[in-house]
């Protein structure tokens, strides 16, 4: 099953690169746009098991990997 | 060259390394034995110190020395230290220091978003530590850095908790050692250019020592660093 994986700086952590492309959308005429978050999004392709115990073991690799628990949250989404 | 044997530091080379034979050069100008060591090694060689170099460990892929924080001579490191033995992590190497929790926060991508090559001055705010005995407590050394994330980051009472335990072993400041705006490079929380754990045995630092250990290379000021480190090997 095709597991998503979604990689968020946390709220308190500024990103600087969202902030340059807010600024940016601003000058194109996007105003109403007042704040933008760059994460990361991986699809990992999960062999067998049922949904259960496919979201547990993708935890443990976001825990152990796919993210960094100073800086970043994560969320798991399996179908 | 004499027949006394000469202190051995392994210095470590992953796939995406750049300074490892700069690293090892260091340590033969300050009198040791450099013994590169590949990533995929599960012990230090013998040695009893260790250089993480800098550069971009399996291409810096999902966050700066993410991947390289997995491979098998990281256990050893682990090891290394957890019995007290010195390791020193440069750029790329303090980058991988915090992602396998050897040292405490991460580092966010440099507030001006660009990749930072230049040179910038630091104060040493530890001597009391090996690797930094032979410098004096708020001297400036001029050295250079070169890296996209180098923006230290932990959480307020993270911070402030390290300064209450003098892990902030190098800041940046001015040329005349004054911390402020306008003389951190990258948005390091604390003017945070290098620290140090508890036991004093691990330095994290993003500025290059080994970049200057002789007038050739422009300049010295590395090179008490590196000796520090190749005297306790």
């Amino acid at each position: 099953m095709l597991v998503e994986v979604r990689v968020q700086l946390k709220k308190e952590v500024l990103d600087p690169q969202g902030e340059a492309i807010r600024r940016v959308l601003t000058g194109l005429g996007f105003a109403e746009v007042s704040r933008v978050r760059v994460g990361k999004l991986m699809l990992l392709e999960v062999e067998g098991g049922d949904a259960e115990s496919v979201r547990a073991r993708v935890e443990a690799a976001a825990r152990d990997l796919l993210s960094n628990p100073v800086i970043e949250d994560f969320e798991v989404r399996v179908p | 060259m004499s027949g006394a044997r000469r202190p051995r530091v392994a210095v470590v080379v992953f796939p995406g390394s750049n300074c490892d034979r700069d690293a090892m050069a260091a340590v033969e100008v300050a009198g040791g034995e450099a013994a590169p060591v590949w990533h995929a090694s599960h012990d230090l060689g013998g040695c009893a110190a260790v250089i993480l170099p800098g550069g971009f460990s399996y291409g810096d892929y999902l966050r700066a020395g993410a991947m390289a924080a997995h491979s098998p001579v990281m256990q050893a490191v682990r090891r290394h230290a957890a019995d007290g033995g010195a390791v020193l992590g440069i750029c790329n190497g303090f980058q991988i220091l915090l992602e396998v929790g050897l040292l405490p926060g991460a580092m966010l991508m440099n507030r001006t978003l660009r990749f930072i090559c230049r040179e910038v001055f630091l104060r040493v705010e530890r001597t009391d530590v090996p690797m930094l005995r032979h410098l004096r407590k708020g001297k400036v050394l001029r050295l250079p850095i070169a890296h996209k994330e180098g923006n230290w980051f932990a959480e307020p009472e993270v911070v402030d908790w390290l300064e209450s335990q003098g892990a902030v072993a190098l800041r940046y400041c001015d040329e005349d050692g004054r911390p402020g705006e306008g003389v951190n490079p990258n948005g390091a929380l604390n003017d945070v250019a290098g620290l140090v754990n508890a036991d004093g045995n691990v330095l994290g630092m993003m500025p290059h020592p080994e970049r200057r250990v002789g007038s050739l290379l422009g300049g010295s000021d590395g090179l008490a660093i590196i000796r520090g480190l190749v005297e306790v090997a």
